[in-house]
C-alpha cells in the first residue's frame, strides 16, 4: 500500500513538473507593409506628377497612378511547414489604407526561413469576376484578353524626343497570344529569409519601380507606352522585368513595452 | 436641516433615475421596421454588399419619410423647390437642363448628377468634385447652397416642424418628433439608397438572356472593352463591374485650361485640376445633357469627343490616348455599335418605378 501511494505521488509530481515545463505556443498577428522606391529613394504618392525620374533607357518620366496586386503570401517554417496567408492585397499608392495588409490571421510562433508571394494572381485564383471588392475597384482584365484581373496599373507621362509629355500606361495581366489563346503572366517570388515570430510583427515587401524598366529588358517608352494590354511582347517583357522588382525589406517585431 | 437636505437629494436622485430609466424604456420600446434592400441579381453576383452606415440603418418609416422630404418644396428658401426639382425621376434623377436653376433664377455651373446605386459608391465621394463624403453629407449641401435652395437649415427645420404631419413621421422614423437637420438628411439618404438600377437589357444579357440585346449592342460592348478602340472600361466598369463606373476622378481631355477645377478645387492639389467623377453609364437614355457641365446634348457628341475631340492639358488621364490626333478615331460603324451598347444599360422600369414617385 505504501508503495502504491509512493508511486502515485511520484507520478503526480512528474506530470505536474512536465506540464509546467512545456511552454504553450502562442499565435501572433503579422501584417505586411508595402513600400516603393526608385533605385533606393523612397517613392510615395507625394512624388506623383514629378518629372524627377529617368528610366534605364533615358526617358524622363512622372508617375500619376500605381496600383498592383499581391496574393498567396506564404511563410515557411524551418521544418518545412508552409503557412499560407489568406487573402490578397490591392496596393494603391493614392490610398494609404492599402499600404498595409492585415490578414487577421495570427501565426503560431516559431522560426521561419522563407517568404513567398505571387505578383498578380496565379492561374487558379485569376478567375473572371470572382472577387467583389476587386470588381468594384474596377480591377478587371477584359475577357477578350484572357480575363481575370489586372496585376498592375502603372501610369504617368514621359518626355519624348521633343521634350513633349506623352502618356504611358504600363498595365500588366494575362498575355494574349492570339485570338482566344492566352498565357498566364503572373510571377512567383521566393525569398530566403531567416526570422522568428515571437511577438506581433510586420514584414515589409519592397517594390523598386525603376526595375520595371531595366532587367532584363531595357524599356523604351517611345516604343512601348500605351495600348500595352493586348501587346503580347510587352506583356511578356513586363513579366520578365518583374523578377527583380520585389524584395523583402525590414521585418519588424513589435515587442511589448 | 441637514437631514432635510439629504432627504431632498435622495428623493431627487430616485426621481431622476426613474425618469431616465423611463425614457430609455420608451426608446427601447420603439423600433421602426427594418428594411433590406432588394439587390439586383447581377449586383449580388459581382459586387460587395451595399454601404449602409451603422448610425442610419434602413427602415420603412425612414425611407417613406425620406421620399416625402425628397419631394418637399418647403425645404427651400421660398418654398418652391425640392430635391426632386432638379433630380427628376423620368431623367434618372438628373436635370434635363444643362445647368439647374435655383429658387431666385440663379443658374449653376454644373449639370445635376443622376442619383442611383449610391450605396455602391465605394469610396463614398459624391458630387462631380467629390466634396461630400457620404450620402447624408451630400444631402446637406443643396438646402443652404446660395444658387440652389437658398435656405438655412434652421429655417428649413422650423418649417418642417411647423407642419401638421411631419413631427409624427419623424417620430415613427427616428423615435422623436423633434426634427433636426441630422434626421432630415438621414431620411433623405435612406430614400436615395433605395434608388437602385440594375436590370437593364444588358444586365439581362449578362445573366443569360441572349435575346435581351441586339448584335449591334454586343459589337458595341466589344468596342467598349477593346484597349485599341473604345478602351472605356478603365473608367466605366465592365461585365464584371456592373456599376459601370470606377467612382474615381479623371481629366477626360475636354479643356486645355480650366475655369472649373473640379476635384482640384476641393483638394487644392494641382494634380487634381480638371478632374471630375466618372458617372455611371447606366440610364444614359434619360440623362442628357452629358459631362459635368452638360456641354454635350447627345451621346453622338460624347462618343465623338473621345474619338476625335480630346485636347491636352497637364492633368489629362494617360488613358486618353492619341491626344495629338484627338483620340482613337473610331469608325462610323463602331460609333453606332458603341451607342447601341450604351443605351442597352438604360432601364425603363427604374424611371417609372412607383416607389420612387412623389408621394405628396
Amino acid at each position: 500500500m505504501k508503495n502504491i501511494a509512493f508511486y502515485l505521488l511520484a507520478a503526480t509530481l512528474f506530470i505536474g513538473c512536465s506540464t509546467k515545463d512545456k511552454k504553450e505556443l502562442q499565435s501572433f498577428p503579422i501584417t505586411f507593409k508595402f513600400t516603393q522606391n526608385w533605385d533606393g529613394s523612397d517613392f510615395t504618392v507625394a512624388n506623383f506628377g514629378q518629372y524627377n525620374y529617368t528610366n534605364q533607357h533615358g526617358e524622363t518620366l512622372s508617375v500619376t497612378k500605381l496600383r498592383y496586386l499581391i496574393s498567396k503570401i506564404v511563410l515557411t517554417r524551418t521544418n518545412g511547414e508552409k503557412i499560407e496567408i489568406p487573402g490578397y492585397q490591392l496596393v494603391d499608392l493614392s490610398d494609404a489604407s492599402t499600404l498595409v495588409f492585415n490578414p487577421n490571421f495570427p501565426i503560431l510562433e516559431g522560426d521561419f526561413n522563407k517568404i513567398s508571394f505571387v505578383y498578380g494572381f496565379n492561374e487558379e485564383d485569376n478567375q473572371d469576376g470572382a472577387y467583389p471588392d476587386l470588381n468594384a475597384a474596377n480591377w478587371n482584365w477584359p475577357s477578350q484578353l484572357g480575363g481575370g484581373y489586372h496585376f498592375m496599373q502603372f501610369e504617368g507621362k514621359y518626355l519624348d524626343a521633343n521634350d513633349e509629355p506623352q502618356p504611358y500606361a504600363y498595365h500588366n495581366g494575362t498575355a494574349k497570344v492570339s485570338e482566344g489563346v492566352f498565357e498566364q503572366n503572373y510571377v512567383s517570388f521566393n525569398f530566403n529569409k531567416n526570422f522568428s515570430i515571437n511577438q506581433a510583427g510586420e514584414i515589409e515587401i519592397k517594390m523598386n519601380i525603376a526595375e520595371w524598366f531595366k532587367n532584363p529588358n531595357t524599356w523604351d517608352l517611345n516604343t512601348f507606352n500605351v495600348t500595352l494590354m493586348p501587346n503580347y511582347q510587352a506583356q511578356k517583357m513586363m513579366q520578365e522585368n518583374a523578377a527583380t522588382v520585389f524584395s523583402i525589406g525590414e521585418i519588424t517585431i513589435f515587442y511589448d513595452e | 436641516m441637514k437631514k432635510i437636505i439629504v432627504l431632498c437629494i435622495v428623493i431627487l436622485s430616485i426621481y431622476s433615475c426613474s425618469k431616465s430609466s423611463e425614457s430609455s424604456t420608451n426608446e427601447e420600446e420603439y423600433t421602426p421596421t427594418p428594411v433590406n434592400l432588394e439587390i439586383p441579381t447581377i449586383f449580388q453576383q459581382f459586387l460587395p454588399a451595399p454601404t449602409i452606415p451603422a448610425n442610419n440603418p434602413l427602415t420603412q418609416e425612414g425611407i417613406d419619410l425620406g421620399r416625402k422630404l425628397f419631394y418637399e418644396p418647403i425645404l427651400s428658401g421660398d418654398g418652391t423647390q425640392a430635391c426632386a426639382s432638379c433630380h427628376i425621376q423620368i431623367n434618372s434623377f438628373t436635370d434635363p437642363r444643362q445647368f439647374s436653376v435655383g429658387i431666385d433664377g440663379s443658374v449653376g455651373t454644373r449639370n445635376a448628377m443622376p442619383i442611383f446605386n449610391v450605396a455602391w459608391s465605394i469610396n463614398q465621394k459624391f458630387f462631380w468634385d467629390g466634396r461630400a463624403h457620404s450620402v447624408e453629407n451630400q444631402a446637406l449641401g443643396p438646402v443652404e447652397n446660395p444658387i440652389e435652395m437658398k435656405n438655412t437649415w434652421s429655417n428649413a427645420v422650423s418649417s418642417i416642424q411647423a407642419t401638421q404631419d411631419y413631427p409624427d413621421l419623424f417620430k415613427k422614423a427616428f423615435g422623436s418628433p423633434n426634427i433636426t437637420k441630422d434626421f432630415v438628411v438621414k431620411a433623405i439618404a435612406q430614400f436615395e439608397r433605395t434608388l437602385i438600377s440594375g436590370n437593364a437589357p444588358f444586365d439581362r444579357y449578362l445573366m443569360g438572356d441572349s435575346d435581351a440585346v441586339s448584335q449591334s449592342v454586343i459589337n458595341g460592348f466589344n468596342v467598349f472593352m477593346d484597349p485599341e478602340r473604345g478602351d472605356c472600361f478603365h473608367c466605366h466598369g465592365s461585365d464584371t463591374n456592373p456599376l459601370w463606373t470606377d467612382n474615381k476622378f479623371h481629366n477626360n481631355g475636354m479643356d486645355e485650361t480650366f475655369t472649373d477645377k473640379g476635384l482640384g478645387d476641393i483638394t487644392g492639389d494641382p494634380l487634381d485640376f480638371g478632374k471630375f467623377k466618372s458617372p455611371s453609364l447606366r440610364n444614359l437614355a434619360y440623362t442628357a445633357p452629358y459631362m459635368h457641365d452638360g456641354r454635350f446634348a447627345t451621346l453622338e457628341e460624347v462618343i465623338n469627343h473621345y474619338s476625335e475631340g480630346l485636347v491636352y492639358s497637364e492633368t489629362i488621364d494617360p488613358l486618353m490616348k492619341f491626344v495629338a490626333q484627338g483620340g482613337v478615331h473610331l469608325t462610323l460603324e463602331e460609333k453606332i455599335d458603341l451607342k447601341a451598347f450604351l443605351l442597352s444599360l438604360s432601364e425603363d422600369a427604374f424611371i417609372t418605378n412607383p416607389n420612387f414617385q412623389n408621394p405628396n
